[in-house]
């Protein structure tokens, strides 16, 4: 049996970092005593392009931090913030830690993969909205808690998920 | 009746203080031209007297970690601000740098004065990205009013800040994990010794306070390190922000003088449990600090009254729990947690709490075996200790803690 060739080695051009990504990479690589400091940023920056941190673009910041693809790769996949693959429109992404668990977490976890009809962890057929568990998201006071794309969103319950999710278009 | 002491969360509902000009009509960076005044000795002395110690967790005397640099400066010093919030039921550095994030860069410059540094690093949560925007906005600010940048206040002292977001790890609010991950790595906590004020940034001393701590060097410096000894308890000086979470009336964030009483905290401040149910438990510094049963919280919160009681006052996240809510669930949900962080490298915290996961479920399902309890037990204390950094001794401890006081409970899953 043969090793599958690694996602990470295939080569698209659509995946072309923007002009603007590159030069705040810059920018950044800059504002710290040493350019590896800049590559967390960049990876942010990257995934604010696309969504999540396509593997062409894995080359194209390595040359812009002199680093290796490897290394790059290695810092990606430890940190799970950074989406290895596409994720909707929509990244939902639920707190299942012990303050939101308290105050009903799962239970408007269950309510939302019944409404979406997907499981956690998986996007609507539409692309639209994909449904995470993370842990603690530093909101516990406002338990149960959501962040969808950037946003916070506190005090969770059936009728204010609905208001939210009426909002995302 | 305790009043609630304002002090680092006094614009908590004040908007526009990301303006140098609102912050300092407000009596802002008058720590800062103070300090200024003083050569950089005399503050780590103030900071030393004022009993200011870490609110990160530790609980460490800030004055005496800076007094741990070098004393001939050789290669650069950094300062760090931790700003990672990511212990479960912590959320309280948010607060200071929504709603105040002058009062954290005055008190990060007069820092970085003290430790004679050139360059400070905020490393925040990479999930708080619009706070991270509103740090940025108010160091602009600071740097066009000359309190950042080249020679501020005209004084002749240079100092710069970086925010820097971190991308989900909940171990990068480890010390040198933290270093680890403003370098370009992933967050590994390192060998210590050396310590990071001797190596640390970049392998130069550096120096890590959490925002809590930073925010009250203005504070000191504003008056005097006697005044602010005399909010507080003896050992703990100073006010603390305490999170509430879970099941009270007025879950949120409450600041009061160090050390007030947390049976107090609970059933006055946050106005007792919810829907009229009794107390079961308390978590009372973050997910890392070993359980209390309902008769054990009649205890002053500082850090060693907290010790004393065979818990941690950690961060000051107090997670209550009501009498519906069986342990056994909240021991898996904090194994889980725990299992998600573990950065890999320790052979005990990496196995022995995923071990403990597996057999915790299975007692949950119904498919516990006689001796898995004892086996738990027996896994939390090879863990503990044997590992680089405190996780594992904080999962370890806060999982044998449920299991111990909460025994009966699951010993009935066996049955």
């Amino acid at each position: 049996m043969s090793a599958s060739p690694s996602p990470y080695l295939t080569q698209e051009s659509e995946y072309n970092l923007s002009e603007d990504v590159v030069t705040k990479i810059t920018e950044m690589a800059a504002s710290f005593p040493e350019k590896n400091s800049a590559l967390i940023p960049a990876l942010h920056l990257i995934q604010d392009q696309f969504g999540w941190v396509p593997p062409p673009t894995i080359k194209q910041l390595a040359q812009l931090l002199k680093t290796t693809p490897n290394k790059i790769y290695g810092v990606l996949t430890f940190y799970t913030m950074f989406n290895l693959k596409p994720v909707g429109k929509y990244h939902i992404q639920i707190c299942r830690n012990v303050s939101c668990s308290l105050l009903g977490a799962k239970h408007i976890i269950d309510y939302l993969t019944k409404k979406l009809h997907i499981q956690v962890g998986e996007t609507t057929a539409d692309g639209k909205f994909t449904l995470t568990l993370v842990e603690c998201l530093g909101a516990c006071g406002m338990a149960p808690v959501m962040m969808i794309n950037d946003k916070y969103y506190e005090n969770l319950d059936e009728k204010k998920v609905d208001q939210i999710l009426k909002t995302l278009k | 009746m305790i009043q609630e002491t304002k002090v680092l969360t006094r614009h908590e509902n004040v908007s526009g203080m990301e303006e140098v000009e609102n912050y300092i009509r407000d009596g802002g960076y008058e720590g800062l031209k103070k300090a200024l005044t003083m050569l950089p000795q005399e503050i780590v002395e103030e900071v030393k007297k004022s009993f200011l110690r870490g609110r990160g967790g530790a609980g460490f005397p800030t004055g005496y970690k800076w007094s741990f640099l070098p004393k001939e400066k050789t290669k650069p010093h950094y300062l760090i601000c931790n700003a990672d919030e990511g212990e479960p039921g912590t959320f309280k550095d948010r607060v200071i740098m929504e709603h105040d994030p002058l009062l954290l860069i005055e008190g990060m410059t007069i820092s970085g004065y003290a430790i004679q540094s050139e360059l400070g690093v905020i490393y925040i949560r990479g999930e708080f990205k619009w706070i991270a925007e509103k740090l940025e906005c108010a160091i602009d600010n600071a740097r066009r009013a000359n309190l950042l940048g080249k020679n501020i206040m005209g004084k002749g002292f240079d100092f710069d800040i970086v925010v820097m977001r971190g991308a989900g790890a909940y171990i990068c609010g480890e010390e040198t994990a933290l270093i680890e991950s403003i370098e370009g790595k992933r967050g590994q906590p390192r060998v210590k010794p050396p310590f990071p004020a001797g190596v640390g940034l970049y392998d130069c001393p550096t120096i890590i306070n959490n925002v809590e701590t930073l925010a009250c060097i203005p504070i000191i410096l504003q008056n005097d390190a006697d005044a602010f000894k005399r909010m507080g308890s003896f050992q703990s000086a100073g006010t603390k922000l305490y999170g509430i979470s879970g099941h009270v009336n007025k879950p949120g964030l409450y600041e009061y003088p160090f050390g007030t009483n947390l049976k107090y905290l609970i059933m006055q401040a946050a106005g007792g449990i919810r829907n009229g149910k009794k107390l079961k438990a308390v978590i009372p510094g973050g997910l890392s600090s070993p359980i209390l049963k309902a008769d054990e919280i009649n205890l002053d919160m500082d850090f060693d009254s907290c010790v004393k009681a065979n818990t941690m006052l950690g961060s000051g996240g107090i997670i209550v729990i009501d009498e519906d809510t069986p342990i056994p669930e909240v021991a898996l949900t904090t194994v889980n947690f725990f299992v998600h962080e573990s950065c890999g490298q320790c052979i005990p915290c990496r196995e022995g709490l995923s071990k403990i996961q597996q057999i915790l479920t299975a007692l949950l399902d119904g498919k516990g075996q006689n001796g898995s309890i004892e086996t738990m037990l027996k896994i939390t204390q090879s863990v503990n200790g044997s590992t680089l950094c405190p996780m594992g001794d904080a999962a370890a401890m806060a999982i044998q803690s449920m299991i111990t006081k909460f025994r009966e409970e699951f010993d009935t899953l066996l049955k």
